[in-house]
């Protein structure tokens, strides 16, 4: 059995209620923190224990909190991202409903480490149920003396805010999200500033996902070492794998940093449904360059995935098999991105849109020749033109596709 | 006539307000208590949302405009919204869609004469293991086949 961080108690009745998680250990990190460490000492071992950002970009945690200046007189604010909208991701789902209190945990402690005293929760609005079990959850905490003022007699104050999106994928990125957060459309921002310096109402502001802030508990219990032994020394611990698509059994499986691919949906996945032939992978979500079946006995971890041209991105696998229409997996892909582009910046609107008309126009049946160049050409248009990742996010996969089924989008055409 | 809360709305609204350094801020979770009470941010509903925040009505239609979740007319008592995105449509999607069309009588973005049912297609809800997916109101149900969509669309009240 391989050492679970975040999902071991899952399958516990009412692990999410307060009286059940105390009982295992629960908030024995954030007192650990709150009495015994200072947050220098805390910063330090988050740092030490090389935890990858969960949501995408796999920035390192530690590294974020350490931009943020600590000699202000601004307030600082914690913003948690639990927007979960990379279509194959379902993993914060889980951690939400089943071990709010881990993840609240995660966040008294990473907030008093940089000196935070409100958070939010940025969670999208159709976890409507999940929401409120938070809600429940930041109440308990309250009751217990774990949020509020002077938290264990520690001095520190932390407030905790859930905020519900209202269906809008952009809200997934950091600067989106801070703008919905203040009531406007979710336009990101011109970076740099960087939020850690100017966030939140102009306020320096830390944003982490949820799979992430959830390691910090443990990370403070066991320590870093223990952490990058469990995972890869410069990318530590375990994720939580959404896999879903054609495998025999589509679900969350918690592994360490750096399990193979292969492994994942052959021997933890079950395989293939149906006994069908594997056709492709996309490794981290719709927005990750695809995999063909033959390149994916590959570690799954940060760097890995970036030298194969790819990215782990939220851990969402999404399996293909040899039935699956290559055009298909494109129209869907190209229809998602066009919808969700805020249309701020023209390169990633006016680009979205046209790859969504002609790759439908191929799909009718009324392909011509040069569409797929205009495809690639469209697309390559978008990479690193917009304010937000969203264009690269697009690109991406459009661009892998083209490059690795050129042949089979072809023949759609002829 | 301007639209009114009861008193137990409006001190969830005061409460929600409460909790942002700036009133502006709380437009999102304010525009879903509005929407809770009155099943749409119609106009009227706007002219409300922007006296509660002290804003002006364009940029609460700004907001509302850009989000898929408000309703800018009212759904039905039940709002069945299918996935459409990639995991789902792999694993039948489509078929789900076309059943729930005929067994309603409706196509995506039509609500039913007797108001009962809106139907959508949405995009990646978050539930992509149980692929098919659909939300009816704020349940998610997965696994879905013709069976399970009778099993759940008759048993509602």
């Amino acid at each position: 059995m391989k050492e679970k961080v975040l999902s071991e108690h899952f399958s516990i009745d009412n692990f999410f209620k307060l009286d059940v998680y105390l009982k295992h250990n629960g908030y024995q990190a954030v007192k650990k923190a709150l009495t015994e460490l200072n947050p220098e000492k805390i910063l330090k071992e988050a740092k030490a224990a090389n935890l990858r950002g969960r949501g995408g970009a796999g920035f390192p945690a530690g590294v974020k909190w350490g931009f943020v200046p600590q000699n202000g007189d601004k307030p600082k604010y914690m913003c948690v991202n639990a927007d979960e909208g990379e279509p194959g991701t379902i993993k914060d789902r889980y951690i939400m409903t089943h071990n709010p209190h881990l993840l609240l945990e995660g966040i008294i402690i990473s907030s008093y480490c940089v000196g935070i005293n409100t958070a939010y929760i940025y969670i999208r609005g159709e976890y409507e149920n999940i929401a409120l079990r938070l809600e429940t959850a930041i109440d308990e905490a309250f009751q217990k003396g774990f949020l509020g003022k002077d938290i264990l007699g520690s001095g520190f104050d932390l407030d905790i805010t859930i905020h519900r999106g209202a269906g809008a994928y952009i809200c997934g990125e950091e600067t989106a999200l801070l703008e919905s957060l203040e009531g406007k459309r979710g336009n990101p921002r011109l970076k740099p500033p960087f939020p850690a310096s100017i966030g939140l109402f102009q306020c320096p502001t830390v944003i982490n996902n949820v799979e992430t802030l959830a390691n910090i508990p443990s990370i403070i219990l066991k320590g870093a070492e223990w952490f990058c032994a469990l995972g890869l020394p410069n990318d530590g611990g375990t994720r939580i794998f959404g896999v879903s698509g054609m495998v025999k059994n589509p679900g969350i499986y918690e592994l360490p940093v750096g399990t193979n691919l292969k492994d994942l949906i052959f021997k933890y996945a079950g395989g293939m449904k149906e006994g069908k032939k594997l056709k492709a992978v996309i490794p981290g979500g719709m927005s990750s360059p695809i995999l063909k079946a033959d390149e994916i006995d590959i570690t799954m971890d940060s760097d890995t995935l970036m030298k194969a041209d790819s990215m782990i991105g939220s851990g969402a696998v999404i399996v293909l098999d040899e039935d699956t229409s290559i055009l298909d997996v494109l129209t869907i892909i190209t229809k998602f991105y066009s919808h969700e582009s805020c249309g701020q910046c023209t390169p990633c609107r006016i680009g979205n849109s046209w790859i969504k008309k002609i790759v439908t126009r191929i799909s009718r049946g009324e392909g011509k020749d040069g569409d797929i160049d205009n495809i690639a050409r469209l697309a390559s248009n978008m990479v690193g033109k917009t304010l937000c990742p969203l264009g690269d996010a697009a690109a991406m996969p459009i661009l892998s596709i083209v490059k690795k089924f050129r042949d089979e989008l072809e023949t759609s055409i002829k | 006539m301007s639209l009114e809360f009861s008193d137990k709305t409006k001190k969830t609204i005061d409460k929600i307000i409460a909790r942002y350094p700036q009133k502006e801020a709380a437009l999102l979770p304010v525009l879903h208590v509005i929407q809770k009470e009155f099943g749409q941010i119609s106009e009227e509903e706007e002219i409300l949302a922007a006296s509660l925040l002290g804003i002006s009505q364009v940029k609460v239609r700004e907001v509302v405009s850009f989000y898929t979740m408000f309703n800018r007319k009212a759904v039905g008592k039940y709002h069945i919204q299918v996935c459409s995105n990639l995991t789902c449509t792999l694993m039948g999607a489509a078929n789900i869609l076309n059943f729930i069309e005929e067994k309603l009588g409706i196509k995506p973005g039509e609500t039913t004469s007797d108001k009962r049912f809106t139907l959508s297609t949405v995009e990646c809800l978050g539930a992509c293991e149980q692929a098919p997916s659909m939300m009816v109101n704020f349940d998610y149900h997965g696994h879905l086949d013709k069976e399970k969509i009778n099993e759940i669309l008759d048993n509602l009240e």
